[in-house]
């Protein structure tokens, strides 16, 4: 059953240092203020797994916290580049960071086998790209019944998965909804999950279309009010583009991105 | 109202029009967004726009800041997970035009968003592929729209992120990728055609005032030029003021 913590103790509990760690949301639902936390807990070495690493994946690269990326879409999205990761990739800095580079559907259906229970996933993709070249995690595959070569991508099974949703009962039962991106399958495909929310209420209003994710498959949620700034959570606040815009300049220098973290986030590089 | 505009009004004008009323189109951000976003507001208020957030026929009022903009998932006939949105609506082929931008594009439509340079010691970092690889694989066909330059158009990309006719007309075919690949490249020069016997990208039309001249030195291969090259329409009041008000409003 999901425990109701704070942030602070779900993280120290639940982020271990090595760990492979996928914090998702697609552009919606970004478990932003978790990331934060991450980084105040000074974890190293983490393999961060994410379909579109944006800027909460830029500032964790930049403190340092990772050594390596799995993902299919790196940018500051509407924006432009990311620029920690880019120097984290082009110059190693503030350490080397490894990619394991995917496309989003290959991303997709490794969550899905991961959260199926089974060992890989088969999708007709990647045929004539550069990327099964440089990615180990891509392979072909002959279909038994047809013989189609096709593509097979290993389950992906955090240690720990982040999600962002907009609320909780006092039980742990989750609910999200508007863009769900890959959250349910990451959530499912994990070892452990954390799930922070709006808000925790006395019980959950059924909402068509929502997904559920319910207490016993999580293990634990923290209500962390605007979790998700500057992303958006639907029905609870829009975008801060700004934020985005803003991102771009600071992540361009290091020094500045150096002031950025300890007055933002209250760390060092 | 003053009917001057600029090349990258005449690249959206021209990219819009492109899109058929009625069909679905597998949207990019950026270009290809404004482009299909316009068309619905033109000629083809049916259009069925999908974006990889899982947004299926998404009608936004204005033009969305990610694939990810609440807009798309409030005004969309539905919202579906990112694995369905590939599995069940792209791999099999329901989409009948991908539209994609590029950081280069090849003389064959090969498209670049990976790298720059080399991928272990790139001189630049790109986002990435997204879902391109699979957009290029599996839509109908595909439409880029670029604005042309030599560092764009390059002779060989440094990266296959997504495939267009490989390295020649068959390549699609001997793979097995069930779509047509790049049938259309949009710029802000011109428009760009695969050839029906090699698939080498020709320029087939030149927007109003550029000469083939001004494109080839654009172009860093030999770019050929169809002999009846065509000139397109300039975008009309109507199309420029569509345009702006979107562009206003999304501001």
């Amino acid at each position: 059953m999901a425990e109701v913590i704070g942030l602070r103790e779900a993280v120290a509990e639940l982020v271990r240092d090595g760990d492979t760690v996928a914090m998702e949301g697609f552009t919606h639902l970004i478990p932003v203020a978790a990331g934060h936390e991450i980084i105040r807990q000074r974890r190293t070495g983490l393999a961060l797994a994410r379909m579109t690493p944006d800027i909460v994946y830029d500032q964790l690269i930049g403190a340092g916290c990772a050594s390596k990326l799995i993902f299919s879409w790196g940018g500051n999205p509407g924006v432009g580049s990311l620029h920690r990761f880019r120097d984290a990739v082009q110059n190693s800095w503030p350490v080397p960071l490894e990619i394991e580079e995917h496309s989003h559907a290959g991303m997709a259906n490794r969550y899905v086998a991961g959260a199926s229970g089974l060992p890989f996933a088969v999708l007709r993709g990647y045929t004539g790209t550069d990327l099964p070249e440089h990615t180990d995690t891509i392979k072909p595959v002959t279909c038994p019944f047809t013989g189609e070569r096709l593509t097979a991508v290993p389950a992906l099974n955090p240690d720990v998965t982040i999600v962002h949703a907009q609320r909780a009962d006092l039980a742990g039962n989750v609910q999200l909804w508007g863009i769900t991106g890959v959250q349910k399958e990451a959530v499912l495909a994990a070892k452990r999950s954390l799930v922070t929310v709006e808000e925790v209420v006395g019980e959950l209003p059924p909402r068509p279309g929502a997904i559920v994710l319910p207490a016993w498959a999580v293990t634990a949620v923290a209500e962390v009010p605007f979790g998700a700034r500057p992303s958006y959570a639907q029905d609870y606040y829009d975008r801060d583009n700004e934020s985005y815009q803003a991102w771009d300049a600071i992540s361009r220098d290091r020094a500045e991105f150096g002031r950025w973290l300890r007055e933002q986030v209250g760390a060092e590089v | 109202m003053n009917t001057a505009y600029t090349a990258d009004e005449m690249m959206s004008v021209a990219a819009a029009r492109a899109l058929r009323e009625g069909s679905s189109c597998f949207v990019g951000i950026g270009l290809p967004s404004t482009a299909a976003n316009l068309a619905r507001r033109l000629h083809a208020p049916n259009l069925t726009l999908v974006y990889e957030s899982g947004c299926l026929g998404a009608k936004p009022s204005r033009l969305p800041l990610s694939i990810g903009d609440g807009e798309l998932a409030e005004t969309a006939d539905a919202v579906v997970s990112v694995p369905e949105v590939f599995n069940y609506w792209l791999q099999p082929g329901r989409i009948d035009v991908g539209f994609l931008g590029a950081a280069q594009l090849d003389r064959f439509g090969n498209i670049n968003t990976t790298v720059i340079g080399d991928y272990g010691a790139p001189k630049v970092r790109l986002p990435g592929a997204g879902g391109a690889p699979e957009i290029a694989a599996s839509c109908r066909e595909v439409f880029v729209v670029l604005r042309q330059g030599a560092r764009a158009f390059v002779d060989e990309v440094d990266f296959v992120t997504s495939f267009g006719h490989g390295s020649g007309r068959g390549d699609r075919r001997r793979l097995g990728l069930p779509g047509a690949g790049p049938t259309l490249v949009i710029t802000d020069l011109g428009m760009l055609r695969p050839d029906p016997d090699t698939a080498e990208l020709t320029l087939t039309e030149v927007h109003p005032g550029i000469e083939p001249e001004q494109a080839r030195a654009a172009t860093g291969w030999p770019l050929r030029v169809a002999e009846d090259l065509a000139v397109t329409p300039a975008p009309t009041e109507w199309e420029l003021s569509v345009l702006r008000e979107l562009k206003k409003v999304s501001a």
